[in-house]
């Protein structure tokens, strides 16, 4: 399974680094809308810095979508579903390679986002009583562990809606009701190590990484049969 | 002989249309198979129901010894299609995507670069993207990722479509001596003449169903009958 989900990734990322739609196209499309957030909540420049966390993560949630787009749009490219049901890859490999190279991109991206909230949004981090390091450790693993739940879910909706002949508008209906607690506890972890209070972040992080795992061990059942169904 | 594929009374429903309406077809290893017919007779749905790929809905289907009622999955490693479509990543380049599908399928290195050799792209040709390739380029690539599995069952479906005529004597070729190494071949086309002469029988599917046949199910001459082609690379 390990070998397959490495060979899938390193295909998908080979992709990705061939065909430059993550970079040239994804990435501006995230600066994009914050620049656009920026625009909208102008007139009050402080609401732009409370509401930081939660811009930053609906732009990740976004790009989510892209990313999942993608990703199962190379495999309904000219037979590529049927090549890959006739492969010897195990499911559960493909589940795991695809969801790892979402992830990839999504963590590439967060750094953009990241980088840009900080010029755009003016956002800094208030560290009074608190440890540098605990609240660079609280956003970095509320990040890993919310990324994996967005790119848990997004496979596994993904490859349901692959199949279908309306992917692209299903794909957002599915996805985005059921990444709302990712959405929530990540903005709750983010606001709070933002904060300088990293300690009030870690429930929610275990909250994301309950949703990580729960999703994550449903793909790996599902996405066999809904390779097959969908 | 032993049996490849065995299909009794066999029915495969798309939605509620039955493309497969009782398929009687029993073929040998080393056969080479021609299945004609018109458009939308059920030659692609056969092929992909020997695939594993669609269905089973009523009667007997027993592929390489794997009943495909129950488990279709069985099948898929042993068989190799080349479809209407290719099966291939735009972009990647040609060996990448050889060698993807070869790592997927357990294949060794040796067969990429005998594939790839075989099929004429090897060199700077191996490392140009997919979808920079013409129809038949594409169509040979399909055909080195096929090579590369080694199948025991070829399942080709309109083979010889997007290729020029140095790809089509070349897939002559690989066909002839794929059945003369032991594979068995179903090929659908409807270039009837130059996919007869590679067959050891024709069979004639309308409405889903097998509606004439060449010989009667006769046994299967030892070789066939066209003469074997040099295939430049394949030893």
């Amino acid at each position: 399974m390990f070998r397959d989900a490495l060979l899938v990734a390193g295909k998908d990322l080979r992709i990705e680094l061939r065909s430059r739609v993550t970079t040239n196209q994804v990435a501006p499309f995230a600066v994009l809308v914050l620049v656009l957030f920026a625009f909208a909540l102008d007139p009050d420049r402080g609401v732009l810095g409370r509401a930081t966390a939660g811009l930053f993560w609906v732009a990740v949630l976004l790009c989510t979508l892209l990313a999942v787009q993608r990703t199962f749009a190379l495999e309904t490219a000219d037979g590529t579903r049927d090549a890959l049901r006739l492969s010897g890859l195990d499911p559960a490999g493909v589940f795991l390679g695809k969801l790892g190279a979402v992830v990839a991109q999504l963590l590439a991206l967060e750094v953009v986002l990241g980088v840009g909230v900080a010029v755009l949004y003016d956002t800094s981090v208030d560290t009074d009583g608190a440890s540098p390091v605990a609240v660079v450790a609280a956003l970095v693993v509320t990040a890993l562990v919310a990324t994996l739940g967005l790119g848990a879910a997004g496979t596994l909706y993904g490859v349901l809606a692959a199949g279908l002949r309306v992917r692209e508008t299903l794909l957002p209906l599915l996805l985005l009701p059921v990444t709302a607690p990712v959405l929530i506890g990540a903005t709750r972890a983010f606001e709070s190590a933002l904060d300088g209070v990293p300690s009030e972040s870690w429930p929610w992080t275990g909250l994301l990484a309950v949703f990580a795992l729960v999703y994550t061990a449903v793909g790996l059942a599902a996405f066999g049969p809904l390779l097959e169904e969908s | 002989m032993e049996t490849v594929v065995h299909l009794r009374a066999a029915v495969t429903l798309l939605g509620r249309f039955p493309a497969l309406a009782g398929v009687d077809l029993d073929v040998a290893r080393g056969e080479v198979v021609l299945v004609a017919g018109p458009n939308g007779a059920g030659k692609s749905t056969l092929l992909r129901v020997c695939a594993g790929l669609l269905p089973v809905s009523a009667g007997e289907a027993v592929v390489l010894g794997h009943d495909l009622r129950v488990d279709p999955r069985g099948v898929r490693r042993r068989v190799g299609l080349l479809g209407h479509a290719t099966g291939l990543y735009d972009d990647l380049s040609v060996v990448d995507n050889v060698r993807f599908w070869a790592r997927a399928n357990g294949a060794r290195p040796a067969d990429v670069d005998e594939a790839l050799e075989t099929m004429g792209l090897a060199g700077r040709l191996a490392k140009v993207e997919v979808h920079r390739l013409s129809a038949g380029q594409r169509r040979r690539t399909a055909l080195a990722v096929l090579l590369a599995r080694r199948p025991e069952l070829w399942l080709l479906d309109e083979p010889h479509a997007g290729l020029d005529a140095a790809g089509r004597d070349l897939l002559d070729g690989l066909v002839t001596r794929a059945a003369l190494a032991g594979a068995t071949v179903l090929l659908s086309s409807h270039e009837l003449d130059r996919a007869a002469a590679l067959a050891h029988r024709r069979v004639t599917i309308a409405g889903g169903r097998i509606a004439a046949r060449s010989d009667g199910d006769a046994a299967p001459p030892a070789a066939p009958t066209r003469a074997a082609v040099e295939v430049p690379g394949v030893p």
